[in-house]
Formats: C-alpha cells, structure tokens, sequence
C-alpha cells in the first residue's frame, strides 16, 4: 500500500497493539486527538483510553512512567511531542531507561519505546527544528533509530517496540509526508543495527540518516552526471551503529562523506570519522569530509534556509572529495 | 484589549496569507494579559510565554517586533531598553523558576519590584512549575504567578491536566497565597494581580493567581480544535467575550458610547497596519546575524564556519 511516513507509522502502532496487548502508547495529545502530527490517529477510538493514554503535560512524567510500565511487564511507546522537549526527560532516560538492565544485571531492562519527531525543514516555531541525536548517541544502554522512508519507518519502529532494551525512535518531520512508499501490509522488522546500502557506488561513501537521505540520493543523481559514483549508506541505528557496514563500503570506495542536519562538533559525525580513520586510513584515498549544520542555534524560519543543510551542501562535498 | 484583538486577528490573516508562521492565538486572553500586565512598573520584571500578546501590548512592547518574531525572527524578541521583559518561553513552564531566581536577585540586591510570571493550565503539570513556586514559598521571592487557567492544554482539557479542584490551590500548597479570579473581567484580574503585585514590592512574599478564561481559538494555527472539543463549550464562552464585558461594563458608568468605539477601532487598526509594515520592512538575518549572537566573541572554528556559508552561498549564486 502507498503510504507515507505518518501512515507507515500509525499503522505499525495499530498492527503491533493488535498482535501484543503489552502494548500502550502514551504522550501529550496522543489520545483524542490523535497526536499533533497524527501519527496515533485512530488508536483511541480502536483501543481505548487505557491503552492510548493522554497524559498530563509533563516530559519527565511520560517517560518516568514508562519507565515503571516496563517493570510489569508492559511496552510502552511514549511519544514526546517534539523532541525539542525531550529534555525534562533527560535524567529518567540517561540516568534510569538506560542504565536499569545494567544496574538490575538484566533483571529490568526497560524495554520502552519513546518516539519524537526532529529536525529541520517544516519552518517551524523556536525549539521544533534542533537535531541533537548526537546527545543521547553517548549514553550507553541506549539504542537511537532514525527511519528515512515510510517502509523503514514501519519496519524499524516495529523493531524498536520488541527491542528488549530502550529505543529512542527518532522520526525525521520533514520526511513525515514528503512521499508516499509502497509499504508492506504484512508486519515485518526491519533489523536494528544494521545499515542498508541504498545506492551502490564505488567512487565515495556518503553515510547519513533521515532527513539527509533523500537529499543524500538527489546529490548523488547530480554527481553521477559529472560520472561520480556515491554509494549512499543509511545508517539507520545511529547508536550502537553497524560499524561493520560503514568500514566495508568505506573500504571499498576509499573516500567517506558523513552527512548531518545537526551542528558539527561532537555530531555523530565525528564518531563517525574517528573509527574510519581508526580502522581504516590506509585504504583513504581523500581525508573524510563531514557535510553538517554549523555550530550554532538553528535559526528561526526566515534564516532557516542558512543553516539547512540539503542536495546542493551534500553535492559540493562530494565534489571537494572528488577534487581533493 | 481592542488593540490586542485587532492584532491577534491581523496575525491570523497574515499566517494564512503565509506573510507569519505558526502563531499562537490570544483571542479570550484580553482580560488576563492586560490585567496582568495593567499594574506594572517601569522597574518591575516580566517572564511571559507565547500567549501573552495582550501582556506585551500593555507594557509597551512594540507591536511591530511582536509580529517580527512570529514571521520567523529572533531579533523580533529584543526588549527595548528600559523594558525588564525576559523574551517569551515556548518550552512550557521554563520561565516559571527563572522568575523566582529573578526574584531571589531583587531579594539580594535588595530592591523593591515586582516579578511577574504568566503560564497556562497545562504548565501546572511540568516539573519546573513546582520547582519554581516551592523555591518562591521557600525564599519568600517577590513573585507573583499569573495561570490563565483557559481549560485547554492543546487538545487536553484541564479536568485531564490535575486532579486538583483548583490550581489555586497548588500555591496553597507551596506556602504561598492563591486565589482564583474571573479571567474574563478585566478589572478582577487587575485588582487580585495588582494586589500580589504590592504584596511583592512591599517584600511580604509571592502570590498566585488562577484566572479563569477560556481559548476561543484553535491552540495554534496547526491545530484543529474541532477534532477534540464541543462547538457547544465555545458557544458559551462566546457569550462572556472579555471585550463585551468591558464595554458593558464601561456603558454602565456612562463613559462609553459608539463614537468612542469607533475612535478606538480605528486607532487600532491602523496601528496594527502599521506595524505591520514595520515588520516586513526589516531584513531576514544574514550569515553574520546567525553566527553573531552564539558567543560574546565569534570563536575561531565559528569564524570559520561563517567564511564556509559564505563561500558555499557565493558558488550557489545565492
Ligand atoms: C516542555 C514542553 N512540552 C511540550 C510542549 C508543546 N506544547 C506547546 S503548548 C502546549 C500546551 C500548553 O498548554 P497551556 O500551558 O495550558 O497553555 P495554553 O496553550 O493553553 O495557553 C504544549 C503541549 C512545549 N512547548 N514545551
Ligand atoms: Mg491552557
């Protein structure tokens, strides 16, 4: 069925809470009114208030609670409504969803799920557009999933439900109904961890994740008419990442651009680049080259087009790694 | 509260026209912003959030920055000197706590003002919005605390934001004095807010108030209220349209007449337009403007970054 990422994902939810009664979704607005960009539509009036729970406004509530869901044997999926105001929530996700299994030894892991939209593009208001993936990328216990397309938005967030430990499911707004994919009726995972090549190249490896995807694509096809082949790798599950992946394409193709909306220093990026360059600087035939958003605040809609990084930003990376 | 009308209608035409973006309408809101605002002083402060159009009004902010930052701006949020208004908080019930500390400064420094704070319902339920009340109850901070307690928290009504039989009454809680006042008449929240008001400037501690209102429109203009309330609730708050009930009021004591009306429409609207016009004439920021305000000085790497955009905008034809 075409879908786009909203559908893709609202229908994982459906299928899922069908298939386990383990299954509640809570968040601010997620009930009722079906969320604020819809991806809980209908699950209320399927479900019931006591599965797709509207909670009080509260950040750290949500996520404390889930957190205690999770030890009776519940999977809660917590949306924060954006993730620019995931932060009240800081101290129970660093400090207690991902450190439980370790300090239970595995007796309660918290296997919750909490999804919020990012990033840039929809022109937004303050504190809606940041990508601060890269913080929640250092806390250990903590898995971070960034789906680029409706499919894989369907597939991984099925994943990070079942995911016996905390996922935090990020989902790229700009990407929400920017296109429609066919995505599978049938309920099947994608794998975590894993990264996918989405275009075979062999002359450079562009690694990136959601919203960079698709622009990804568009400056490959614009390279490729000046006969430079990018294979372009998704990265899916940005935390712990398939570095496997990313050294065997990086290998092959002997030069590496690492593509991400959010501000350079201590993005993913850079960790990116130090295993590269770790494990596989002899086979480098230009230095890795990061495409990012600069060090600073993410402007308001009217400059927003400053900062954003897209095709053409990615394009020129690629051919500063080609000259190079 | 005409003015503040007329340009909270204005700003809904202009993000239809997407001339504004996302805007966070004030229509019902008269009232509390204005009586809120009405009994403040040139040295008191203010920590509003986003629906305080009626607040900034009152105060004197210029309507034409107002506008400025909901186009998309952040120079829209610059406090013109000699206004103690810290920029409006979107993240919900952060500017509760800075307003104590603010207080606690006032306390220190030993000075006589006022610190006002203004939030929604649904910010009762954050963290920081008990944080910030027990850390005023406890240091006894020249606050006062202004909920307009409008029955709504996007699509989640207040029955479902406490258990609570008033917000009030969480002040109660914390050690300091909360009363519940008709949110919809302006003079009663002038009187219960100006009342705390003194109370803080006279050093005798905070106060809370809950102004009970209603929000007549959508929660923002990506919002669809019909999705998750009655026609039928609207209707009747309609019917105590804080305007209304000011110029009821107003004709009572026989100082208002259509003439007045008319005087005070127009005015408005042309200081609406007129804003307006302001508004759109200023510059989008440029690369500079982004980088200049990260740090006192611009860092080296930023610098760098900086002559990057520009390089890459220059090759762009941009
Ligand atoms: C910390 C935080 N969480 C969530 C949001 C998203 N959000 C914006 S406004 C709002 C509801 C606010 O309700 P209320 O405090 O009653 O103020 P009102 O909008 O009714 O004026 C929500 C959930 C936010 N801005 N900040
Ligand atoms: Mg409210």
């Amino acid at each position: 069925m075409m879908l786009n990422m909203v559908q893709a994902l609202n229908q994982a939810l459906e299928q899922e809470m069908e298939r386990d009664p383990r299954v509640v979704v809570l968040g601010e607005d997620v009930g009722v009114d079906g969320g604020v960009f819809r991806v809980t539509e209908g699950l209320y009036g399927k479900f019931g208030g006591e599965r797709v729970i509207d909670t009080p406004l509260a950040e750290s509530g949500i996520i404390g609670a889930a957190i205690g869901m999770t030890a009776l044997g519940l999977r809660p999926v917590a949306e924060i409504q954006f993730m620019g105001f995931i932060y009240p929530a800081f101290n129970q996700i660093l400090s207690h969803a991902a450190r439980l299994r370790n300090r239970t030894r595995g007796r309660f892991p918290a296997p919750l799920t909490i999804r919020a939209p990012y990033g840039a593009g929809l022109k937004a208001l303050e504190h809606h557009s940041e990508s601060t993936e890269a913080l929640f990328c250092q806390i250990p216990g903590l898995t971070v999933v960034v789906p680029s397309s409706p499919a894989e938005a369907k597939g991984l967030l099925l994943a990070a439900i079942r995911a016996d430990d905390p996922v935090l499911f990020l989902e790229p707004s700009r990407l929400y109904r920017a296109e429609k994919e066919d995505v599978p009726e049938i309920l099947t995972e994608l794998p975590l961890r894993k990264a996918r090549i989405i275009r075979d190249g062999h002359d450079l490896t562009v690694v990136a994740w959601g919203a960079m995807i698709p622009a990804a694509l568009k400056a490959a096809e614009s390279a490729a008419g000046s006969g430079v082949s990018a294979e372009i790798l998704d990265l899916r599950t940005l935390s712990p990442f398939d570095e496997e992946a990313v050294l065997a394409s990086v290998g092959r193709t002997g030069r590496a651009l690492i593509v991400h909306e959010a501000p350079r220093q201590c993005g993913l990026g850079a960790e990116l680049a130090a295993v590269i360059a770790e494990k596989s600087l002899l086979k480098l035939e230009a230095p890795i080259l990061r495409v990012s958003g600069p060090d600073i605040t993410i402007p308001l809609p009217k400059a927003e087009n400053l900062y954003y990084v897209g095709a053409e930003r990615i394009a020129r990376g690629i051919r500063r790694l080609m000259e190079f | 509260m005409v003015l503040t009308r007329t340009a909270d209608q204005k700003a809904l035409k202009l993000q239809r026209q997407g001339r504004l973006g996302t805007y966070a309408p004030s229509q019902g809101h008269e009232a509390c912003q204005v009586g809120a605002a009405f009994g403040l002083r040139a040295e008191d402060w203010i920590f509003p959030y986003f629906r305080d159009l009626g607040l900034y009004l009152t105060i004197g902010f210029p309507l034409a920055s107002y506008f400025h930052y909901w186009m998309g701006n952040e120079a829209g949020l610059i406090s013109p000197p000699g206004l103690n208004l810290y920029p409006l908080s979107i993240t919900v019930a952060a500017q509760i706590p800075q307003a104590t500390g603010a207080g606690m400064a006032a306390n220190y420094l030993k000075k006589s003002l006022a610190v006002l704070a203004t939030c929604g319902d649904g910010a009762t339920s954050e963290g920081d919005f008990h944080e910030g009340l027990n850390f005023a109850g406890v240091f006894r901070t020249p606050n006062v605390f202004v909920c307009y307690d409008n029955q709504w928290a996007i699509s989640t009504p207040r029955s479902r934001q406490t258990a609570s039989a008033t917000i009030a009454q969480k002040a109660l809680a914390y050690g300091i004095p909360g009363i519940q006042v008709d949110g919809n008449d302006v003079l009663a929240v002038l009187a219960a807010v100006g009342e705390g008001l003194e109370r803080a400037r006279k050093r005798k501690g905070p106060s809370f108030v809950e102004a009970m209102t209603y929000r007549m429109g959508h929660h923002t203009t990506s919002d669809d209220a019909t999705r998750y309330r009655d026609e039928a609730e609207v209707k009747t708050w309609e019917s105590r349209d804080p305007l209304t009930r000011f110029r009821v009021y107003l004709k009572g004591k026989g100082v208002w007449d259509e003439a007045f009306e008319r005087v005070v429409t127009e005015k408005a609207s042309a200081d609406v337009e007129a804003a307006v016009a302001e508004a759109e004439a200023k510059p989008a920021g440029a690369p500079e403007e982004i980088f200049a305000w990260t740090f006192k000085e611009l860092p080296p790497r930023l610098a760098g970054q900086l002559a990057e955009l520009k390089e890459f905008l220059r090759e762009a034809g941009r």
